[in-house]
């Protein structure tokens, strides 16, 4: 039997809080913070390798969905969302 | 009527005969990526890399993308079911279809429903999606825009003239890596019957990245 894919839609992750130098792309604001997989994109090339001159390896993307509130300890409306992309290495399935 | 003096006893030096202040010729110094882009540039011409005329031509193409690609997407999404599913599920074979060429740009089309409204911003950067669009507005590439837009983006759509109701989610599209997103607003009341081409004409740039509602016909 397959092995189901830690981070197929619906699946709960955690952005890691690592911070590498270098450009990446996953925004300081939604790191350590957790969301659900929207859906799987890609694969592309990892702009973390690319942003260099380097070819990216190609790797899945992840349109993760967050709450507001679990973002912003005070938030406008609680329940209103945010959609961001973020790729495999940065995130933890719980 | 500010500019329509009755009195001439104030000093008028280093004003316009309008009234207003004049600026410098150059009112920016040229910082060090602009003079490496022009350094570049001059030696891949004169090295024949490229030609001068590419360069131009290469300007005139982007600077002929506007909104009104955009709006030719929505307002057949308005019309035609068949396409505005095709094109919330793959929205780059939903443009293709339409003959719009999108090159390289992943898309993804969201829509604004009675129980959801969508807004774009690129935190990072001002990822945007400019074959459609065509260039971004200054304020989108604004800190302000791009910190607010994901603390408190209810209050950044009323100052846009968008007030979203409590049973309403807001949804915010952070273009963090290689998406690009449109939204497809609500078609406004009042628009039964209303061709293709005249439905477009309703769709403001504003109301494809979100800040903004379909115009009203009339």
């Amino acid at each position: 039997m397959p092995t189901p894919d830690p981070l197929a839609p619906g699946a709960r992750v955690r952005v890691r809080t690592m911070m590498p130098p270098g450009h990446v792309r996953t925004p300081a604001y939604l790191r350590g913070h957790v969301g659900r997989v929207e859906r799987v994109l890609g694969p592309f090339g990892n702009p973390e390798q690319k942003a260099y001159g380097h070819t990216g390896d190609r790797l899945p993307l992840y349109r993760v969905r967050f709450a507001m509130a679990d973002i912003w300890p005070t938030s406008e409306a609680p329940s209103d969302t945010l959609d961001a992309e973020i790729y495999a290495h940065w995130l933890e399935p719980l | 009527m500010p500019h329509d003096h009755q009195d001439h006893d104030h000093d008028h030096s280093g004003m316009s005969p309008s009234g207003h202040p004049y600026r410098e010729d150059q009112d920016r110094t040229r910082s060090y990526w602009q003079t490496m882009e022009i350094a570049a540039r001059e030696l891949m011409i004169e090295k024949g890399v490229i030609t001068a005329d590419e360069v131009a031509a290469q300007i005139d193409a982007m600077d002929a993308r506007s909104p009104a690609r955009g709006a030719a997407i929505v307002a057949r999404a308005w019309l035609d079911p068949e396409f505005r599913k095709l094109l919330l599920v793959d929205a780059p074979a939903a443009s293709t279809e339409l003959g719009i060429d999108i090159g390289p740009l992943n898309l993804i089309a969201v829509e604004n429903t009675d129980k959801v409204h969508n807004v774009v911003v690129c935190t990072l950067c001002s990822c945007y999606p400019r074959d459609l669009l065509g260039l971004p507005p200054d304020w989108y590439k604004s800190r302000a825009y791009r910190t607010r837009a994901v603390r408190e983006p209810r209050r950044v759509l009323a100052e846009f003239g968008v007030e979203v109701p409590q049973d309403v989610t807001v949804r915010v599209h952070d273009s963090t890596a290689d998406m690009r997103y449109i939204v497809i607003p609500a078609r406004p009341g009042g628009t039964d019957g209303m061709d293709e081409a005249a439905l477009a004409t309703l769709v403001t740039r504003d109301s494809m990245i979100g800040v903004g509602q379909a115009r009203q016909p009339g």
